[in-house]
């Protein structure tokens, strides 16, 4: 294979197409950590212009990962719908480009050929897009899932209710649930992260947000976000689960060191089909960052961007009704800064909804990362541009116990107010019949957690 | 809820009967609007003093920024059982005047603490002799965790001459995110942990200190020690609310190529709203104690101990 390029009269030439993926990557810090970013701006467009010279179908056959070595390489191979496949094979990553920005090409049309992709693939084609390509193309296509209630209508803004707590403390996450709710955050999920991971203080906090969510008959569903094998002995023993969720990676090896594996999750969605309180048929929800794979020193010399694809390659599997990435989550050495957290962010948004699945966003920065609140707020603000199906909500965008900010709970009435979107149908209505929203709008009744002392 | 009444004015007159000592008045009624009532303490033009209290005072912190609420004592319960932000109230959809401005502080002082120290009297008090990681220097800790995880050569030397070889358990202390963390919390947990896995009859390596750590050093450490159980306390990333919280992880025979999986944690070890200290060093003692009568740390001791239970 010979990849190469001139530019500004000097020769590029590259390994293989990994090699290609990695250099064509927009600047990260976490590539240049592993050592395998383009070390020029040059370098980075030369890589561009091979890339975009590359069918799918070769890039198909150099996955990060060989198939043979690796079950996440294969459970994205053997998903790939060979008819629609053999339609794109020919297809160059610069055709693949202009055709998903043309006119002519739906969001149907998108969500077909989306059948036929593997991460690899997706990745690729986001090396080549600007920031606005990323925005304008998510925007046209749509993914809706059902669990309670329906996520990814067109038109909607939906946000989790995560209300954090240093200790678990049962009141203190009780209270901080009511002030989300008197926002109308919360009609995603309500969704802790738990501080200790045990099967007793799990199930508590499953009792307690189920028991809110009976008394107030809210429209949504609840999880606990600890490792699934506790969700998985919390459901064994009867705890309500609304949704199972487990943070994801990009290889086996990287899934190995979040302690799961392909048939781990298998089995957890089997259960979550069987003992869930909620009505499905989506059950599970996902949470990626780029990363992750480098952090477990199994990213196979691949860049963060292609790792990340495979993670919403894989992540289709258990047919999600929510996945997000927490771009920005783990420090400045994967994201830099807000430029990069702000691209990042776009990128996997964009790659969620190109591999099918219902995308959201935790837009976020920790506090040893060169970004404020404000670089969070634009990217929500392009994000919900893009169509994006949901963010976080939390107090204040400051989170208790995970020690990082993202949006506020005031967040989701802003940008829906202020782009004339809405929340999801069945809690939008529910916030009417309470008197807390009127015609899109907040009412004076909101805002106020003591609202809901009243039952 | 009023929206179009003067949030910064009404900060004034709150500072203002704070200071005189009116208690519970910004809740009450709120203001009434631009030139309501809420305008009675408003400084005559032209001899305009603006001297505002510390916002940051634990007091200001809890005022509650909602207007009428429907029961603002419930407000108040509600809001004192958690460190999160509640009660803020709103302007439109967005965050009121008080509430943004106090983030905005807070967000400034707590990136002062990824770049502290912890003092040597800290690690005086236990003995704790200092070791350092690959990573040079601050800057290039946070950029390569990868060197954060692997003891310099030197350190190596230094483990392998001072340090007692194949303990039950290997404690290090580690400034991770936060030296804030160590240096506020260590000299509560540390005897507790000791004296627990004395009375346990657990044998206990050479404590020491590594410098610019992250959670993996554990694996490296052990190739020289060779511990059962490596106990590593380390600063969390340091939050707006609390930037002083100390996690304990710890694996079973940890060595090169053993991930997070393997391994487990206590986390938000903090006096300032999370776990206590005191407390903390019991729940550690405890698991310390599961995972060597298991063999096993992380996802494998909790598929162990599901199945037993
Ligand atoms: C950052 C973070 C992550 C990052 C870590 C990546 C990275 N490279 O830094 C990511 C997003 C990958 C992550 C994943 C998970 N996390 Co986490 N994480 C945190 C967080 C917010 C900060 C940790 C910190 O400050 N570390 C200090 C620095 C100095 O350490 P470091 O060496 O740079 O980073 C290491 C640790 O952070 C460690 N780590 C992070 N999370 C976890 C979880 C477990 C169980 C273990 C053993 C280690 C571990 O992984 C890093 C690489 O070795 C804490 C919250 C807190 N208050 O501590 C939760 C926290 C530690 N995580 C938790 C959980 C439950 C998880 C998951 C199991 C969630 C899930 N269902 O998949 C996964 C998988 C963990 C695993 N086995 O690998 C819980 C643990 C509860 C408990 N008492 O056991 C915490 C306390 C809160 C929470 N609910 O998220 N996490």
């Amino acid at each position: 294979m010979l990849l190469r390029t001139k530019l500004f009269g000097e020769t590029h030439e590259f390994a293989d197409v990994k090699e290609v993926l990695a250099k064509a990557n927009e600047e990260k810090s976490g590539d240049q950590q592993a050592g395998i970013a383009a070390r020029s701006a040059a370098e980075r467009v030369a890589a561009r212009l091979v890339l975009a010279e590359i069918p799918l179908g070769v890039i198909r056959q150099n996955p990060a990962v060989p198939y043979d070595e690796d079950e996440v390489t294969r459970v994205i191979d053997d998903a790939v719908n060979e008819t629609v496949f053999g339609e794109i094979t020919g297809w160059t990553v610069g055709d693949f480009r202009e055709w998903l920005l043309a006119d002519t090409t739906t969001g149907d049309m998108i969500r077909r050929v989306s059948t036929a992709l593997t991460g690899e693939m997706v990745a690729g084609v986001t090396k080549l897009m600007s920031n606005l390509d990323l925005i304008h193309a998510a925007g046209k296509i749509r993914v809706s899932a059902h669990c309670q209630n329906t996520i990814g209508l067109p038109g909607t803004l939906a946000s989790r209710n995560q209300p954090n707590h240093p200790t678990d403390s049962v009141d203190g996450i009780r209270a901080t649930i009511y002030e989300g709710l008197a926002y109308g955050s919360g009609d995603r999920v309500i969704g802790i992260n738990p501080s200790d991971d045990s099967v007793g203080s799990v199930s508590r906090l499953l009792e307690m947000t189920y028991d809110v969510i009976q008394r107030w008959q809210i429209p949504t569903q609840n999880c606990l976000l600890a490792h699934v094998t506790t969700q998985m002995e919390a459901m064994r023993r009867g705890a309500p689960v609304g949704l199972v969720f487990q943070s994801l990676a990009g290889s086996q090896k990287a899934m190995e060191a979040f302690g799961v594996s392909v048939a781990m999750m298998d089995e957890a969605y089997a259960m979550a089909q069987k003992y869930c309180w909620t009505a499905g048929p989506n059950y599970m929800y996902f949470e990626t960052g780029q990363g992750t794979a480098l952090s477990a020193d199994a990213h196979y010399g691949a860049d963060q961007l292609v790792m990340e694809a495979r993670i919403y390659g894989m992540a289709k599997r258990w047919k999600p009704f929510q996945v997000n990435t927490v771009v920005g989550f783990i420090g400045p050495e994967y994201l830099y800064d807000s430029v990069q957290i702000t691209r990042a962010g776009l990128e996997d948004h964009f790659m969620g909804k190109l591999t099918g699945i219902s995308m959201g966003c935790d837009a976020c920065y920790t506090n040893h990362a060169k970004a404020t609140q404000n670089d969070i707020e634009n990217l929500a603000v392009l994000l919900s541009a893009a169509g994006c199906n949901y963010f976080m909500g939390v107090p204040m965008g400051d989170d208790a116990m995970l020690s990082y900010q993202c949006t506020s709970y005031h967040d989701a009435p802003s940008l829906r107010q202020t782009l004339g979107l809405r929340p999801l149908p069945e809690f939008e209505g529910w916030m009417e019949d309470l008197g807390l929203i009127k015609d899109g709008r907040l009412t004076a009744r909101a805002g106020d957690a003591s609202f809901f002392l009243q039952r | 809820m009023s929206t179009t009444n003067s949030p910064d004015l009404e900060a004034v007159v709150r500072a203002v009967l704070r200071e005189l000592g009116v208690a519970g008045t910004e809740a009450s009624g709120g203001p009434a609007g631009p030139g309501g009532a809420a305008t009675a303490g408003a400084p005559s033009s032209g001899d305009l003093v603006i001297d505002l209290p510390d916002p940051t005072l634990p007091e200001a912190r809890r005022a509650l920024g909602v207007v009428d609420p429907v029961d603002p004592e419930g407000l108040r319960n509600l809001c004192a059982t958690t460190t999160a932000r509640l009660g803020v109230g709103r302007a439109g959809p967005r965050p009121r005047t008080a509430s943004l401005l106090l983030f905005q502080a807070d967000h400034g002082v707590t990136q002062d603490a990824i770049y502290g120290e912890v003092p040597e009297d800290v690690k005086a008090r236990f003995d704790l002799f200092t070791v350092r990681t690959r990573a040079a220097d601050r800057a290039e800790y946070l950029l390569r965790p990868d060197l954060g995880r692997l003891l310099s050569d030197e350190a190596r030397a230094t483990v392998a001459e001072r340090c007692v070889h194949g303990p039950d358990v290997q404690i290090c202390v580690g400034d991770g995110l936060s030296a804030a963390a160590i240096e506020n919390n260590l000299a509560d947990i540390y005897p507790v942990i000791v004296q627990g896995l004395r009375s346990a009859g657990l044998s206990i390596g050479t404590p020491f200190f590594i410098e610019n750590c992250r959670v993996g050093v554990m694996n490296d450490v052990n190739r020289v020690v060779d511990a059962k159980l490596v106990l590593l306390l380390i600063g969390e990333r340091p939050g707006l609310g609390i930037a002083d919280a100390m996690s304990a992880y710890m694996g079973f025979h940890p060595e090169p190529g053993k991930t997070d999986a393997e391994r487990d944690l206590i986390c938000m070890i903090t006096t300032h709203g999370g776990t206590n200290p005191l407390e903390a060093g019991a729940f550690v003692v405890d698991l310390v104690r599961k995972t060597l009568q298991h063999g096993a740390s992380g996802v494998r001791l909790r598929e162990l101990t599901a199945t037993t239970s």
